[in-house]
């Protein structure tokens, strides 16, 4: 695939992105594309490669071969901060979030508001900060019942809340989502996808991974499946339909520009 | 649970609903303590706290407030370095050896050429160490510390060993080098100005009607590095950045935070704040010896986690660290009051520790079940 390929509306592109560790191809030559205000879900069974993906392009690893492209140049990033940094904003699994700081400060660890600058003894600006955050929790309609508790008494709900409304107060491009609702209950699954149809509104391209077949035709226009490290469908939600796409997880089908030997 | 909540992007902010401060329960125990040891001292016909003396017109027993104070203040100061460790989610088993090995290097530098008129008998360097302006003991003083918590620091932060480890090592080195540095000789007879810093009042006796404060300096330091400490925990970049590495270290780094080069300032702060107990010390006994601060690391721990500064980092403050070590004086000086042998106070001392562990692991049990 040569640059051209690459059009303005293009936010994140790959080429051949290859992982491996030692002698195990965790991702094989990924070819994957996102559009400026794109929901896209990757889909695959467990160790079919969509974690180690994600690693990749939020820069918390970095790939054995293959290219990445964000925001119309070829990156490298050489760690998540840097990938942040650009616009890609991550929610993770295992929630990156510290128990005993309040919403606030979770909301902009490691960006904190400065008041005055004294090195690693600066004046924190508190109350900023605050605003900031109920800015960004409007923008993303998270509810909090109290923004200075810590995040130790939330419920999984709340946590996750605050975690994608940190990403979405900072994505300026793209927002990644990794099992987002894997913990929750049902009424806070609801709200969880509410924030997401927010962020769509908003015109906010984001990445969506789930198991959760239901919440993927909900919320997002195209599906990318992975399977044994390898992108083995991408399908737009209205040429597709569950069992289709469980076809491809599963390997009973594959995208005939995927088979092997095609690329 | 009755919490309300407005419409989508809606907050409500409840204050009723704000949990309680945990340093609220350190200090009801503190009032609880005092008031025992009052009850008891009473029952024999004294007091604990109040003055019972006719010919002298003051409210409270001055005496023992200000001892209390004092016993506290060099100990204190370790506490807060301490504190800070803990938060972060490591621990200082080094501090007491550190002051040792402090206290003798510095004192080095801090000697008087001539004592009544003979050169001074302990004289460690040559005579071109002696008579040194102040600055340069407090200097070197500060310079060690600051190394020993570098060096705590870089093997924590860098070869990922655990605190526990790095620190004890430190313990044992430190203790060699205060030891090895006069063949385990004391060091006395410092300059006039370096004993008068642990031993002047640079505030002079402060006076609230019927309540006199004598302010010997080691107190004031104190007190003026516990509020300094509170500002820089609570709203400076160094304060949060401490909690969330003590909170989810991982999280911490995920959010870009520099954790290596954190700790290793934490590390060094904490030796900092060791050093100032050293020299403190020193100038207060006139005199440096290796076998200094045996233990103080583990009153200083003490005095951090009944204060409620949880083991597992990232919970506490400096203010329950102050009243932490205001209970521990209060139990040394209560415990004279009513004239038990010391032994049994090693035997209780070390039972509130445990016990304040225990306390803080229920705490903590039940607050992960939702109550």
């Amino acid at each position: 695939m040569s640059d051209h390929a690459m059009g303005h509306d293009v936010v994140l592109e790959t080429r051949g992105l290859t992982k491996r560790y030692g002698g195990v191809h965790a991702l094989e030559n990924a070819n994957f594309v996102i559009r400026k205000g794109e929901h896209v879900a990757i889909m695959g069974d467990n160790g079919a490669g969509k974690s180690t993906f994600v690693r990749q392009i939020t820069g918390v690893e970095q790939p054995t071969s293959g290219e990445i492209a964000f925001d119309g140049s070829v990156v490298n990033f050489d760690g998540p901060l840097d990938a942040r940094r650009r616009g890609i904003e991550a929610v993770f699994q295992n929630l990156a979030l510290a128990d005993d700081l309040d919403v606030p400060s979770n909301l902009f660890l490691g960006r904190e508001k400065i008041k005055f600058n004294l090195g690693p003894f600066s004046i924190l600006d508190g109350k900023g900060m605050r605003e900031a955050t109920l800015q960004a929790l409007k923008k993303t309609a998270v509810k909090i019942p109290n923004l200075s508790s810590t995040i130790r008494h939330m419920s999984g709900g709340q946590r996750q809340c605050v975690a994608i409304a940190r990403t979405a107060t900072f994505a300026s491009k793209l927002i990644i989502m990794d099992e987002p609702t894997a913990a929750l209950g049902v009424q806070e699954t609801a709200q969880v996808e509410n924030i997401v149809r927010t962020l769509k509104n908003n015109g906010e391209a984001l990445i969506l991974i789930s198991h959760n077949m239901r919440q993927v035709f909900d919320l997002v226009d195209r599906i990318v499946v992975f399977r044994r490290g390898r992108i083995v469908a991408n399908l737009n939600k209205s040429e597709t339909d569950g069992q289709d796409v469980v076809a491809y997880i599963t390997g009973a089908k594959t995208g005939a520009e995927f088979a092997e030997g095609a690329l | 649970m009755a919490v309300s909540q407005i419409g989508i992007g809606g907050l409500e902010y409840d204050p009723r609903k704000r949990s309680l401060p945990p340093e609220l329960g350190v200090l009801a125990a503190l009032i609880i303590i005092i008031v025992v040891f009052e009850v008891l001292n009473r029952l024999n016909g004294g007091s604990f706290l109040f003055n019972m003396r006719e010919s002298v017109p003051a409210l409270f027993n001055q005496q023992r407030l200000d001892i209390m104070l004092l016993q506290v203040a060099i100990t204190g100061i370790i506490a807060l370095g301490v504190t800070q460790v803990i938060i972060l989610g490591g621990i200082d088993l080094s501090s007491g050896s550190v002051v040792g090995a402090t206290a003798m290097i510095t004192m080095s530098f801090a000697q008087t050429g001539l004592v009544n008129g003979n050169p001074n008998p302990s004289a460690i360097l040559g005579p071109w160490a002696m008579d040194l302006p102040v600055i340069v003991p407090i200097l070197v003083g500060l310079a060690c510390g600051v190394f020993a918590g570098l060096i705590n620091g870089f093997f924590i932060a860098y070869t990922k060993i655990p605190p526990f480890i790095a620190t004890l090592g430190m313990m044992v080195s430190a203790r060699g080098v205060a030891r090895w540095w006069s063949n385990g000789q004391p060091v006395s007879f410092p300059t006039e100005t370096y004993a008068s810093l642990a031993n002047g009042d640079l505030l002079g006796t402060i006076t609230f009607g019927l309540f006199r404060w004598p302010g010997q300096n080691p107190a004031v330091i104190f007190l003026l590095l516990a509020v300094l400490m509170f500002l820089v925990m609570r709203y400076t970049l160094y304060g949060k950045r401490s909690y969330a590495i003590g909170s989810n270290e991982a999280a911490a780094r995920m959010s870009g935070i520099n954790v290596a080069r954190h700790k290793l300032l934490v590390y060094a702060m904490a030796g900092l704040f060791t050093a100032i107990a050293a020299i403190l010390l020193t100038s207060k006994n006139l005199t440096a010896q290796a076998g200094m601060g045996v233990m103080y690391e583990l009153d200083a721990i003490a005095m951090a986690v009944i204060g409620g500064v949880s083991l597992a980092g990232g919970r506490g403050s400096v203010v329950g660290t102050v009243l932490g070590a205001m209970i521990f004086s209060v139990i040394l000086s209560g415990f004279t009051s009513i004239r038990l042998d010391a032994y049994y106070q090693d035997m209780v001392k070390g039972a509130i520790i445990v016990g304040a562990v225990v306390f803080d692991q229920w705490r903590q049990r039940r607050r992960a079940m939702g109550a």
